[in-house]
């Protein structure tokens, strides 16, 4: 069999399971000691040959959070989590001390991210743009593709860890800008221990040439991931940002607490997607990624726009409200989110728009699905500010449940202090329709595939707001994260 | 082909069905007729095996094999197909990405390949032009904001698509012009054949005039009450079903 016929069958092989990215890469890891201490911190930050502005302002965090309460007033319920009982930093041994030149990775990653249909090679694609990639892998970044290229045209896409060595200044004026350490519990433990993420800096009046990704991995046992992502968008300029998430299957939970800042200047555009598929647990709600993450996007100048687009199928708990500050007049949030629920899995999402310049507008497009044991809970908060004066938002909050052991809550909250703004929410909770359903298999189409297909339909929406390409997997993914929700 | 014997069935706990009695054999075209209520709608659902309508007693036995403990699903898939009284609007669901997911389905069941994008892209454009069904239908969501017509029409195209050896028409001319019954009929009359059975269920003749059938049976009570040739059709336009104890309409 040739080494591609070979990969094939095992993609094949993973395909047949339901959960097809469960696989661990069995390689040399290099791991900070268990648990979490301010010399831990210290480890990460030495590791990362860090400047002692970051060393600091992570102690600062650290210290901050010991004083924080675990939050209560979200809906999943999970026991307390053990912090000292998971690692805070795990990488490859090979990667040594730096990110490497894609030749110099070692094989067995590469398998790893071919394994999981990720591209860590810079060819063109058939389909038009070609896909940058940077892949990161437990706590570190081992490779990011066409970099070279796209310094060409002044865009900076490279690990953070890796920015903060190359252009200090950015980062320093930049992170924790938008999202500041004492924004919440899991941020600031973020703020702390970070080990990696991605950095775009995007100049005026450039228009990214290809479409950028990073692809978060958690493979080793008991270890938290803890990324941050920071991308600036200069006066005019426009990027399309996507982010992919897998996990082997376990049965303990792992913790994934990643920090996402957004920033446009005058007239940039971001258009931010993510497909989130860390490992579910199993049917028995054993298992699975805690994935709480902060993502705020601040649109700082004037006719900017930030997009944030999400599908969101993997996790036992997902907790996560992108977030746009309208600070810019005429600037222009969106929130377009697929949140799909199984078996015992939960999800507290939503969003929050903050409009404070001049005729600044949001739209939150919502569509939920729960099937299966699982419960999930939509909570959106549009605010207007007294200086945000014609501001318009238009919420539409749709939830679908699957069965009768699901649940499925919407929570709008609103906030105006300007009588110039408008606010328009519309929210619809419906069961799976059987009249649909039987249409479909008087057709031959199977149960789970009909019940993929109307999901699809209910969600065309938000698919059609992907790049093509991702469109297809996400519907795929739909299907896959539906299979056994009916009994 | 289709063999009904002694079927009873319920909905709702509610019996409908009180003994059905009727055999189709392949390249027949039957008509049930009947006044509104009668259980037409019923006795096409309890064939192709929807939830909720239970058979109690007998059997349809199709090519010799009984369906009533069969999965739609499947049913369909052995070429039993149903054209909804009411077609069911699909949002979000491009009418070819449904008909694509149910040939391929199909196909599966057959154990024959999928057809890939290109083939069923040529396949489908021949069905449409055959019978002369607009393109932009295919990528409008299934049956979401069509006119009545369109909906029928687009129940004979998967029809076409599908290839069925036991079609079950149900009111198919309901809500339809006589430009749009002509269409339609048009349509089922090129897909009748020796190898295929189809069940025309209908209120009025008028139908009738257009798909002419080779039997007519009157459905009332829950149970065929008369056969015969496409003359009893005319006797019934003419009389109506008072003779069945159901007042005129
Ligand atoms: N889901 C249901 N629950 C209870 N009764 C039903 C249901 N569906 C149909 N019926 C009843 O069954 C009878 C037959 O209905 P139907 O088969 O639709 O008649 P037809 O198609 O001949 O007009 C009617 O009396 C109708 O009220
Ligand atoms: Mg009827």
């Amino acid at each position: 069999m040739s080494g591609k016929a070979q990969t094939i069958e095992k993609v094949r092989e993973f395909t047949d399971e339901k959960y097809k990215f469960g696989f661990v890469t069995d390689i040399e890891t290099e791991s900070a000691p268990k648990g979490l201490s301010e010399d831990i911190v210290r480890f990460i930050s030495a590791k990362k040959d860090e400047p002692e502005w970051l060393l600091e302002s992570r102690l600062k965090a650290y210290r901050h959070w010991l004083t924080m309460p675990d939050p209560e007033w979200q809906k999943p319920n999970f026991p307390p989590i053990d912090y000292q009982g998971s690692y805070y930093y795990s990488a490859p041994k090979s990667v040594g001390d730096g990110p490497q030149s894609l030749d110099e990775v070692d094989p067995e990653i590469l398998k790893t991210y071919e394994k999981l249909g990720i591209p860590l090679f810079e060819q063109e694609r058939l389909s038009g743009i070609p896909i940058a990639v940077d892949a990161v892998f437990d706590s570190v970044s081992v490779a990011t593709t066409f970099k070279a290229k796209l310094e060409e045209s002044g865009v900076i896409f490279c690990p953070i860890s890796e920015a903060i060595q190359r252009c200090p200044e950015l980062v320093k004026k930049y992170m924790g800008s938008v999202v500041p350490y004492t924004d919440n519990k899991h941020a600031c433990l973020n703020s702390a221990v970070f080990t990696d993420g991605s950095f775009v800096y995007i100049p005026k009046g450039v228009k990214c040439p290809m479409e950028l990704s990073t692809y978060f991995r958690i493979n080793a046992e008991n270890t938290g991931q803890f990324e941050r992502t920071l991308i600036i968008a200069e006066e005019g300029s426009y990027v399309s940002y996507l982010e992919g998430c897998t996990a082997p299957m376990r049965d303990e939970n792992q913790l994934h607490a990643a920090i996402v800042e957004l920033i446009t200047m005058d007239d940039a555009e971001i258009k931010y997607s993510t497909v989130q598929n860390w490992y579910p647990g199993d049917a028995e709600g054993k298992g699975g990624i805690y994935n709480f993450v902060t993502k705020r996007g601040l649109c700082k100048g004037k006719n900017s726009k930030i997009s944030w687009t999400q599908v969101e199928t993997g996790s036992a708990i997902t907790w996560k409200y992108p977030s746009c500050i309208l600070q810019g007049d005429n600037s222009v949030g969106e929130f377009y989110s697929i949140a799909i629920t199984n078996n015992y899995q939960q999800a507290d999402t939503g969003t929050k728009m903050i409009h404070l310049g001049k005729n600044t507008t949001s739209r939150i497009i919502s569509k939920g699905i729960s099937a299966g044991k699982s419960d999930q809970m939509y909570r959106g908060l549009v605010r207007m500010g007294p200086k945000a004066v014609g501001a318009r938002n238009y919420t539409q909050c749709d939830s679908l449940l699957v069965g009768d052991q699901c649940g499925a809550h919407t929570v709008p909250y609103i906030e105006t202090k300007n009588k110039s703004a408008v606010v328009e929410h519309e929210a619809t909770t419906s069961k799976i329709n059987e009249e649909q359903l039987f249409y479909l298999r008087q057709r031959g189409i199977p149960t789970e595939k009909a019940i993929a297909l109307v999901v699809n339909g209910f969600c065309r929406e938000v698919l059609q707001q992907l790049p093509m390409e991702f469109a297809v997997e996400a519907q795929k993914l739909v299907e896959i994260s539906l299979e056994g929700s009916v009994g | 082909m289709l063999e009904i014997k002694n079927l009873h069935a319920t909905v709702g706990g509610k019996e409908i069905l009180k003994g059905i009695n009727l055999t189709v054999n392949a390249g027949e075209v039957h008509a049930i007729m009947g006044p509104n209520g009668s259980g037409k709608s019923t006795l096409s659902y309890v064939i192709s095996g929807k939830d909720g309508y239970e058979v109690t007693e007998g059997q349809i036995l199709y090519n010799g094999i009984d369906l009533t403990e069969m999965e739609p699903e499947i049913r369909a898939a052995e070429g039993v197909f149903l054209a909804f009284q009411y077609p069911v609007e699909i949002p979000g669901v491009p009418n070819v990405t449904f008909l694509k997911e149910a040939v391929n389905a199909v196909r599966r069941h057959r154990g024959e390949d999928e057809l890939d994008a290109m083939q069923f892209v040529k396949m489908i454009k021949a069905k449409t032009e055959e019978l002369g069904i607009a393109k932009d239908m295919l990528k409008r969501a299934v049956n979401v904001g069509f006119s009545g017509g369109e909906k029928k029409r687009n129940e004979i195209l998967q029809m076409a698509v599908l290839n069925p050896k036991l079609a079950v028409l149900d009111e198919t001319d309901s809500g339809l012009d006589i430009d749009a019954l002509k269409i339609v009929s048009d349509g089922v009359n090129q897909l009748r054949s020796d190898e295929r059975a189809i069940l025309v269920i209908t209120h009025y003749q008028r139908l009738l005039d257009h798909i002419v059938p080779d039997f007519v049976h009157v459905l009332a009570h829950g149970k065929i009450q008369r056969s015969g040739g496409k003359e009893l059709a005319f006797e019934l336009e003419e009389k109506g079903y008072a003779e069945y104890g159901v007042a005129a309409e």
